[in-house]
């Protein structure tokens, strides 16, 4: 029973990444209609980042802090260097600029840092007494997932910021009409989405350990969650991805073996939209005309 | 006094063709003006290009200031809103949050909660639906929401396209008088397209007639109401 509570409970901490992962995705689908297929190879860049700061001899906290505020800033550089001037490009061309930033990414990574496998620390050591099915870093993983969540939630849904890019991602023209800066609006989705990929990146880091390639599971599982909520239901996508971390977890343990885990993520992403394209919590939006 | 919003030599178009030609007109401070013309003679696209959300050429003065170079966002925050053609809902956000989005350049808190309970007031269905996500709301309600969501600016030119369309007669006239009462009450000025030449011309001081992108009668609406290809093709008698 603790071996099972134990793939359950590191299934949702898992899948506090992948939720947060297809948050930004989420994000960013709903303002451009596109998949940033380059969200994992950001996130990956960002966690070399609080390496090195972390490296230099930073506290944790501290580097945590500065790259999700660089990787912010960073985000807001690439929606205004590479996105913006494909606005009105066709869709392949946009799908060849994300490939193309994360190749680059990648290789820059590599180029840097090289591609051996370094550890990454977690702030969260110890032991948790009485508590055989839970490490510690798990349940720093699933606490900082649900704040970032939560101040997204309250962020998007209480403040006029939040509404003001609710609406330029949802009509653009209408949202000139109201006087709303509709690009600037675009680039703090960019932002956020790379600060929030900063944070999974820094959460999954000590799990899956730090090299080039680290987010590209991550990535599929996430893009995998997203479907299944509905790519443009962020609350079904975070449910979406919790649900990808725990079923791949179990998976994963009982039935197929750890190594064609990855399997399952994309069984889920043909299954959905085939079946359900809409995602299974995927918002019916009603039109009238 | 000197017109609220002054058009000149007003061209402007999709792609490379120009749908207007040399387009003149005005709106007096505190004044109603209507276009009329017939379908696809350029009265959306004349909207469309004074607040700039196509490429246009020529003079448009609004108040003291001339807007024929500047973004549409720019333009709005001056204090034109426009309910555009379509009616432009957000359709996946509720009924309240479509006109919280319409204040959302304005400051004055205080103010803007007195112009939600005035809109509410204006239209009490959209009070009962507050709440519900606008893309549930009929085609009239959404109407509704759309000059409820421009007056939410609390704008010194209100811009209308075709406020009546698809709705029921009752409804329109419900409509007029609520826009009646901003123009008299709340001292907007109104520019309005509308395919009723009828109400229109009851509600507005000036009126312009349009015809293939180009003005072929303009001026105080006592003349244009007696005017012989007026009254033979938009009032019908
Ligand atoms: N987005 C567009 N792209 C290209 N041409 C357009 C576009 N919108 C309108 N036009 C053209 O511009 C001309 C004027 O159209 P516009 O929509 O301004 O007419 P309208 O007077 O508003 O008509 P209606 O009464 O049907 O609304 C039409 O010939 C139309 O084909
Ligand atoms: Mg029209």
């Amino acid at each position: 029973m603790d071996a099972f509570l134990h793939q359950l409970f590191s299934g949702v901490a898992t899948g506090g990444i992948y939720a947060s992962v297809a948050l930004a995705l989420v994000m960013i689908y709903q303002a451009t209609h596109h998949i940033n297929f380059a969200q994992g190879e950001m996130a990956m860049f960002s966690t070399y980042l609080a390496w090195t700061l972390i490296a230099a001899g930073a506290p944790y906290w501290i580097a945590f802090v500065l790259t999700v505020g660089i990787s912010f800033v960073l985000g807001v550089v690439i929606e205004r260097v590479l996105i913006r001037p494909m606005a009105h490009a066709p869709v392949l061309s946009v799908v060849i600029v994300f490939i193309g930033l994360l190749v680059i990414l990648n290789s820059l990574a590599g180029w840097i840092f090289s591609y051996t496998i370094k550890s990454f620390p977690s702030p969260f050591d110890g032991v948790i007494p009485g508590n055989a099915f839970m490490s510690p870093h798990e349940l720093g993983i699933i606490g900082v997932t649900l704040v970032v969540l939560a101040l997204l939630y309250g962020f998007f849904r209480f403040t006029s910021l939040g509404l003001a890019m609710r609406a330029a991602a949802l009509n653009p023209v209408s949202s000139r009409l109201a006087g709303i800066r509709v690009g600037r609006m675009l680039g703090l989705g960019w932002g956020l989405a790379a600060a929030v990929g900063a944070v999974a990146g820094m959460m999954v880091a000590p799990v899956i350990y730090l090299d080039p390639n680290m987010m590209a599971g991550v990535l599929l599982y996430a893009f995998a969650g997203a479907l299944l909520g509905g790519i443009d239901n962020p609350i079904g996508a975070v449910i979406g991805g919790f649900v990808v971390g725990v079923v791949e977890n179990l998976v994963g343990t009982y039935l197929i073996g750890t190594e064609l885990k990855l399997t399952v993520a994309l069984v889920l992403i043909i299954g959905v939209l085939v079946f359900r394209p809409a995602g299974l919590m995927g918002k019916v939006v009603v039109i009238r005309v | 006094m000197p017109a609220l919003l002054e058009v000149s030599d007003l061209c402007a178009g999709y792609g490379a063709a120009d749908v207007l030609d040399r387009i003149a007109f005005t709106v007096e401070e505190g004044g109603v003006t209507a276009v009329l013309g017939a379908n696809g003679a350029g009265k959306t696209t004349l909207l469309r290009a004074v607040c700039g959300l196509i490429r246009r050429r020529g003079k448009v003065r609004f108040g003291t200031e001339a807007i024929e170079t500047r973004a549409t966002e720019d333009i709005v925050r001056l204090g034109l809103a426009h309910a555009p053609d379509g009616r432009g809902t957000f359709l996946q956000l509720t009924t309240e949050e479509n006109l919280r989005v319409g204040a959302l350049t304005r400051r004055d808190r205080a103010g803007v909660a007195e112009d939600m309970a005035k809109v509410y007031r204006y239209f009490p269905r959209l009070k009962e639906r507050r709440q519900q996500q606008a893309g549930t709301l009929s085609g009239g309600e959404q109407q509704m929401l759309a000059i409820a969501r421009a007056l939410m600016l609390r704008p010194r030119l209100l811009v209308l396209d075709e406020p009546s369309f698809g709705l029921a007669p009752l409804v329109v006239q419900d409509i007029f008088s609520i826009m009646r009462t901003v123009n008299r009450e709340d001292r907007v000025s109104i520019l309005l397209v509308e395919q009723n030449a009828k109400l229109a011309l009851d509600l507005a001081d000036r009126a312009y007639l349009l015809e293939t992108g180009r003005v072929i009668r303009g001026g105080p609406v006592a003349e244009i109401r007696d005017d012989e290809t007026v009254r033979r093709s938009y009032l019908g008698y």
